[in-house]
């Protein structure tokens, strides 16, 4: 399994130039620049046999330790035939946050990035229909970010009180 | 014509007066839970369906950013709450994947045991639900009369009905006692009688097989496009389980079936289920009696889990990992990566993407939700189908609701 | 409709008739299930064929808020979901009662975050609280008793006991049993005490 894991990146890095690769705890995981990311993707994909797109999530760095980038969006890859998995990682920093939609490639990505979008604030170019899914439509911040409080900022007590004799 | 059969696109008048809203939820008896589709209809057919999701966030991943690893078993619990044992299974397979520690055969045995019985508790409240909505009420008070036996077991164990927390980082917090074993084994022998009973109910049950077969199509290749998992891509003829693709804890030792179909409509997804229910009902009779002897958590000098009183009391290695795991400024030694670890829940493949930084509280703790993936699947699967099949296509999909918002 | 009086005349017709009235609709409380979690699967299980919530009559679940008269609500609210949550009560005929099931549709339960609702009881009247994560289906059940002793205490029958609040009195087994420790508490003295 590792030998043809190896081969996807070495494909990879055969065309699409070279790119970080590191491995921990059988995790393989491969550093890929934004503006490549959908060509390695559809390398991926169409060559490789990736094509189930487990998830797609987005860490924010900010109070992290040695962080170099604020955003690291993560995408998590299984090949159905051969069980081996990948992991693709994508790094942003503001105020570009815009990184190209998965979607044509893995339909189960549109909802992914919407989540993405809704609790990181990153946009997704291409994306058939890229507004909120969790937080309420009129909602402003973005809420996993590091720099909203767990408990808000006063949202969930913003509510008219209905007493007994109103209602 | 059968009612099931979806009518070709041109033959739907698009701006024609009969097309009309319906608003589906997000309080509806039918809706597991808090979840709203808006509907548009041409009389009764669905030409499209629209999800509107959120009515249940309630922000588990932001939580899990101030919990540590062993308090927030607690909140996973509440995540899939049908399966709540699962879902700490899996947060601990990966916390544990992340700390690189191997558990204990007999932890990896009752761990096996508690998530098999909550998979047979999930997929009983699936198909009963799945069958109360479309009129059976009967099979659905059979179904909950034999989760109220696996509470009781889950009682027996931890003192709580469901959401027991039972996992911690390299261990378990209860562990079996002959009672306990008792009732998992009068379990294994009266529930195939149940089972016979439902599929007696629903199986051949013309009213049932008519408003399921046919309905809610799903092909292999849109399955595995749309990131399905678990008894809905088995049931489209995908033959993807993680207990033998990815074998985790002890399910390499046990001798069992992976039930898929090819039809891929809502009778398939019911009748995946109820086969799956048997084979866990084989894992469960081989665990209980073979269960390995020995210590339910990994050693002490791990400094991971919490040791005995006596050990505490009379070892200097005990006492050294009670101080360094009680005192507030110490903690487990967590490095800072990251990692995915997944297992085969009942509803797909449930996994965390937890990013340590160092200290005991995860610095970023995402669920990847097998609901969450499964619902963006429902328009495509409702359209052309009438109103009363949403029901059916609904409740095959098993969407809950606390994991599809988290 | 519903007197302005503080107090309505206490007469024996009228009491016979409250009585009646109350014994009525508390031996068919119908419940309007707003689970949305945890609790939902549980007030289920009440309802199941082990804790039958039928032999206290409530077992006739009606979804719509027009032809319910106790909603149970189960389960964490959500911020989004609020908002439905108001209008649903707005939308129960009166009588009506509500039961806030559970520990977070009571205080916001171990959620304590941007995205739940920290009790309901802040947004809507609540007449019963259930704690417990989720409560055994036996508490549910003491909560549906003690809620027919309070419509049985308190209840008209033409409903303006939510009006006046000289009808509203403590819970039966509060008045019954003595409060152990708390009568001799005497709140001027050692103000840097916590309050119990």
């Amino acid at each position: 399994m590792s030998a043809d894991n190896m081969t996807a990146i070495d494909a990879l890095k055969a065309r699409c130039g070279d790119m970080p690769v590191s491995e921990f705890r059988g995790d393989r995981r491969v550093v890929v620049a934004k503006d490549k990311l959908l060509d390695v993707m559809s390398l991926l994909k169409g060559e490789r046999g990736f094509d189930l797109l487990v998830d797609v999530t987005c860490v924010d760095y900010l109070n992290y330790r040695d962080a170099t980038s604020r955003f690291g969006l993560v995408y998590l890859l299984a090949n159905t035939a051969t069980n081996e998995r990948l992991t693709v990682r994508v790094y942003l920093d503001e105020p570009d946050l815009t990184v190209a939609s998965m979607v044509p490639l893995w339909a189960g990505a549109n909802w992914l990035e919407r989540e993405v979008f809704d609790m990181f604030g990153i946009q997704f170019d291409g994306h058939p229909d890229l507004r909120r899914i969790l937080m309420p439509e009129e909602f402003v911040a973005f809420p996993l970010r590091k720099d909203y409080p767990l408990q808000g900022r006063g949202e969930r007590h913003n509510f008219q009180r209905l007493t007994r004799s109103e209602a | 014509m059968s009612i099931a059969e979806p009518i070709a696109e041109s033959s739907v008048a698009r701006e024609s007066d009969y097309v009309w809203t319906l608003n589906f939820g997000p309080q509806h008896p039918a809706t597991h839970t808090t979840l709203r589709i808006v509907l548009k209809l041409d009389g009764e057919r669905v030409i499209d369906a629209v999800p509107d999701i959120g009515y249940l966030h309630s922000g588990f991943e932001k939580t899990g950013e101030h919990l540590n690893y062993n308090q927030y078993v607690t909140i996973t619990d509440r995540m899939n709450y049908i399966s709540p044992v699962a879902n700490g299974v899996a947060w601990h397979a990966a916390v544990e994947k992340l700390l690189d520690i191997e558990i204990t055969p007999r932890c990896k045995y009752l761990r096996t045991i508690v998530a098999e019985l909550a998979r047979i508790s999930d997929h009983l409240l699936c198909t009963g639900a799945m069958g109360l909505d479309t009129g059976a009420f009967t099979f659905f008070l059979y179904a909950f009369y034999q989760r109220e036996v696996i509470y009781d077991i889950f009682e027996t164990i931890s003192g709580q009905r469901f959401h027991p927390s039972m996992t911690r980082v390299g261990g378990l917090a209860y562990d079996f006692t002959p009672l306990v074993i008792e009732k998992i084994r009068t379990f294994v022998k009266n529930f195939p009688q149940t089972l016979d009973d439902m599929e007696r109910l629903l199986n051949r049950n013309r009213i049932f097989v008519d408003r399921t077969k046919g309905v809610g199509l799903l092909s292999k290749e849109r399955a595995t496009n749309m990131s399905a998992t678990g008894p809905i891509a088995r049931a489209s003829g995908v033959t993807r389980d993680l207990r033998k693709d990815e074998p985790y804890l002890a399910y390499a030792d046990f001798d069992f079936q992976v039930c898929c179909s090819k039809v891929g409509d809502c009778f398939a997804r019911y009748y995946v289920r109820m086969a799956e229910m048997r084979e866990s009902l084989k894992i469960v009779a081989q665990a209980i009696e073979n269960i390995p002897a020995g210590p339910i958590n990994v050693g002490i000098d791990e400094r991971m889990t919490l040791p005995t009183k006596s050990q505490v009391y009379q070892t200097i290695e005990g006492t050294i990992t009670h101080f360094e795991l009680v005192m507030w400024n110490r903690g487990f030694v967590v490095p800072s990566e990251e990692t995915y670890a997944a297992i085969e829940a009942p509803n797909g493949e449930l996994g965390f993407y937890v990013v340590g930084d160092g200290s005991d509280v995860a610095y970023r703790a995402r669920t990847r939700p097998p609901s969450f993936i499964h619902f963006s699947l429902f328009p495509e699967l409702i359209r052309g189908h009438t109103l009363s099949d949403v029901v059916a296509v609904l409740g095959s999909l098993n969407i809950i609701a606390a994991e599809l918002d988290r | 409709m519903h007197s302005n009086n503080p107090a309505p005349p206490e007469n024996v017709v009228v009491t016979q008739l409250d009585a009646l009235a109350n014994w009525c609709r508390k031996n068919s409380l119908w419940p309007l299930p707003f689970a949305t979690a945890c609790c939902g699967i549980e007030f289920m299980a009440t309802g199941a064929s082990k804790y039958d919530i039928a032999r206290f009559g409530a077992e006739a679940m009606r979804f719509s808020p027009r032809q319910a008269d106790l909603l149970i609500v189960a389960g964490r609210v959500a911020m989004k979901m609020l908002p439905v949550l108001q209008r649903i009560w707005q939308q129960m005929h009166e009588p009506k009662w509500c039961i806030s099931m559970g520990a977070c549709a009571s205080t916001g339960g171990v959620f304590d975050n941007y995205a739940v609702v920290q009790g309901i009881d802040r947004f809507i009247p609540v007449d019963i609280y259930i704690p417990g994560c989720p409560p055994r289906p036996e508490q549910v059940i003491q909560a549906v008793i003690d809620l027919q002793d309070k419509i049985q205490r308190e209840g008209t029958i033409e409903g303006s006991e939510f009006e006046v609040a000289s009808r509203q009195q403590k819970k039966r087994a509060l008045q019954e049993l003595p409060l152990y420790g708390r009568k001799t508490f005497v709140p001027s003295l050692a103000p840097s005490v916590p309050t119990p």
